[in-house]
């Protein structure tokens, strides 16, 4: 793995802030002696990885946890509130527009729902052949052949061109999705629950063809989900995230065989697997807190059977605990 | 001892305009007090319409055509809509995916409760609230009290979900049908949910049918597993018997999409194609267009037999080279 040397995209200090401004009606109240403040949700909070050139990083962390936020920004969807993104050297947010445009091309994001991020409205080849005519990777005569070329690499049939998105299946759909994406022709997917909607035999396809697509294209993927399993399946270093905040970075084989932080312990312990059998579930406590109103210090401190006086005042700093692994838990400390 | 549910030749089939859609297809099964039966299988293989069939539930053009469902000494095809509506929600009672559907959006969580146990039992307000109140506490509701008053919004997904299981334990049934009620949530608060209705199947000896796609949570909870396929059973045994010796191709198949530990890095084991549609199935085995090794016999429908003690299989050519 080329990681350190040659990284494809690098995430510097990303925070992403929304803010649900006040409306004229909680302003006027305030003005009268109200107590309405405005509400921020801090999704990301500074979050910085790597992704190396031809590798496929995991993203895993639970509901509300910022993944999908951190891949819309890494695909150019939104802007980071603070911090930069880094694209084969190049930061991304200080290019100027027509760079950017052009930059950003070479990342594309393939979806969770198949069923919603198709336009129903539009016939396949529209779907796969708009961007790449509108981008001039083709003329408008050649994209007939460019776009068999396509779809027989996405596993489609050709003959389907004019058909409408409706007319298919799930999976179908997704691979219409991937194809929509390759079309462009990109260095770097990103996958945001692309396999989650899908049925298990559907799923072991799409799998099957981000492994062939990368063996094929050398594409590099930032694989974002909540299924330890596809993760562990595919990637090559993974990234979980609690709550807005990075708790823990190492290659895969690492992290599944000897997970360091408190939380990944317990999302490995409460996989289901297939080969545990009747079980007795002995699951963490409490809820996922509401990103509105973290807890204090480490945020998985409420839920963490580990979790000392330090924990509830002092945030953990992210450490290098190991060759290329990372996790952000006092624990490691005291151990040494 | 009878089992608490013996489901017997059900056949449920839609009438639609393009055509009969036989959602059910002659599927029989039991289940036992305190048993949880993990009922398996992909979008449209039939086994949320077997889940509606058994709490009579199907709406036109859908009809059960055939079969019995003996519950109790009684067979609920042939009871009327009057007698099954004193059955449904006392003696079985459902959880469903999206507790959100449950839940009625502008009633607190006590009216809606209250309202459950009221339509059962004779009651004063007051028993009912306690109740209400112990349900909750049951399912790990911290501070019962106040939650009770609050409204379904209030509530993150999980605690909702909690609260959908807490209305269907109201009246002590002695059947639950569990329709995906994980399968919206998150890994450790599935992981919770999964731990609250495993410990209340033991303690109350609850029968329970969970409906589900996904092969590894049944192994971590069922007892018994039936495979279903367009409509049919495909395979049948217990939890061990099933996943470390399947029979048919089809939970060969499965099992061996499902990516793990042993898998990393390798391609999946994927089955070719797609579900069929339910109005043009293949003629007999309908996952012969799929099957690796299906043959001419395969054009006749296999039935379902019991080549080892206590499994059923539907195939003609099942997997038996692993004889342990």
């Amino acid at each position: 793995m080329t990681e350190p040397n040659a990284p494809l995209v690098r995430l510097q200090n990303i925070t992403k802030r929304f803010v649900k401004s006040l409306d004229l009606t909680t302003k006027l109240i305030n003005l009268v002696g109200g107590n309405y403040r405005e509400e921020v949700v801090q999704a990301v909070d500074d979050v910085s990885f790597t992704i190396g050139e031809g590798e496929v990083v995991g993203l895993v962390g639970e509901s509300g946890c910022g993944k999908s936020t951190i891949g819309r920004m890494v695909a150019g969807i939104l802007e980071p509130t603070a911090g930069a993104i880094q694209y084969r050297g190049e930061d991304l947010l200080s290019l100027p527009k027509a760079k950017r445009r052009s930059v950003s091309l070479k990342s594309q994001m393939i979806f969770q729902d198949p069923f919603a991020s198709l336009n129903p409205r539009m016939r396949v080849r529209d779907i796969i052949g708009e961007a790449p005519v509108a981008h001039k990777i083709v003329s408008s005569d050649e994209l007939d052949d460019y776009l068999d070329e396509v779809m027989n690499l996405c596993g489609l049939e050709p003959g389907f061109k004019r058909r409408y998105a409706h007319q298919f299946s799930g999976g179908q759909r997704q691979r219409i999705g991937i194809a929509r994406a390759l079309a462009v022709k990109p260095d770097f997917l990103i996958c945001d629950e692309a396999v989650a909607a899908l049925d298990v035999s559907i799923q072991a396809q799409i799998l099957n063809l981000f492994m062939d697509l990368r063996k094929e294209l050398g594409l590099t993927y930032l694989l974002i989900s909540h299924d330890l399993g596809v993760v562990e399946h595919l990637s090559d270093r993974v990234v979980i995230m609690y709550l807005g905040r990075l708790v823990e970075v190492a290659t895969a084989e690492d992290l599944f065989r000897d997970p360091n932080h408190p939380y990944t312990k317990a999302l490995l312990e409460e996989v289901p697997r297939i080969d545990n059998r009747r079980r007795n579930f002995a699951p963490v406590k409490g809820e996922i807190p509401s990103p509105i109103d973290p807890p204090s210090g480490c945020y998985f401190h409420p839920r963490c059977p580990h979790a000392t006086e330090r924990c509830k005042t002092e945030a953990p700093v992210l450490k290098e605990i190991g060759p290329g692994r990372l996790s952000a838990c006092h624990l490691n400390d005291a151990t040494g | 001892m009878a089992a608490t549910l013996s489901v017997e030749n059900l056949n449920t089939t839609f009438f639609t305009k393009a055509g009969e859609v036989k959602a059910v297809d002659g599927v029989s099964f039991e289940v036992d007090k305190g048993k949880i039966l993990g009922l398996v299988g992909e979008s449209g293989s039939g086994k949320t319409v077997t889940g509606f069939s058994i709490l009579g539930l199907v709406d036109p053009p859908g009809r059960i055509v055939n079969g019995r469902i003996l519950f109790g000494g009684e067979d609920l095809v042939q009871l009327s809509e009057e007698s099954m509506r004193h059955i449904r929600g006392k003696r079985i009672s459902t959880v469903f995916q999206d507790p959100m559907m449950t839940l009625n959006p502008v009633l607190r969580i006590d009216t809606q409760m209250i309202e459950a146990l009221l339509a059962h039992e004779k009651m004063t307000g007051d028993a009912a609230r306690q109740r209400a109140r112990d349900a909750l506490g049951q399912v790990g509701i911290p501070s019962p009290d106040e939650r009770l008053k609050a409204y379904p919004h209030q509530f993150s997904g999980g605690m909702r979900q909690r609260v959908a299981i807490a209305i269907a334990l109201l009246h002590r049934p002695e059947l639950i049908i569990a329709d995906e009620p994980t399968t919206a949530l998150d890994v450790t608060i599935q992981a919770q949910i999964l731990f609250e209705v495993q410990a209340l199947c033991r303690e109350s000896n609850t029968a329970m049918i969970w409906i589900t796609h996904d092969l590894s949570v049944v192994a971590g909870l069922a007892d018994d597993i039936c495979v279903m396929y367009a409509g049919r059973l495909v395979e049948t045994g217990t939890v061990d018997g099933v996943l470390d010796n399947p029979l048919h191709p089809y939970t060969r198949g499965l099992i061996g999409s499902v990516p793990s530990r042993n898998t990393r890095g390798r391609p999946l084991n994927q089955i070719p194609g797609m579900t069929p549609s339910m109005l043009s199935l293949p003629k007999g085995c309908a996952f012969r267009t799929r099957c690796a090794v299906a043959d001419g016999a395969c054009e006749e429908q296999p039935e379902i037999t019991a080549p080892i003690d206590g499994r059923g299989v539907r195939c003609f050519h099942p997997h038996m080279d692993n004889p342990q």
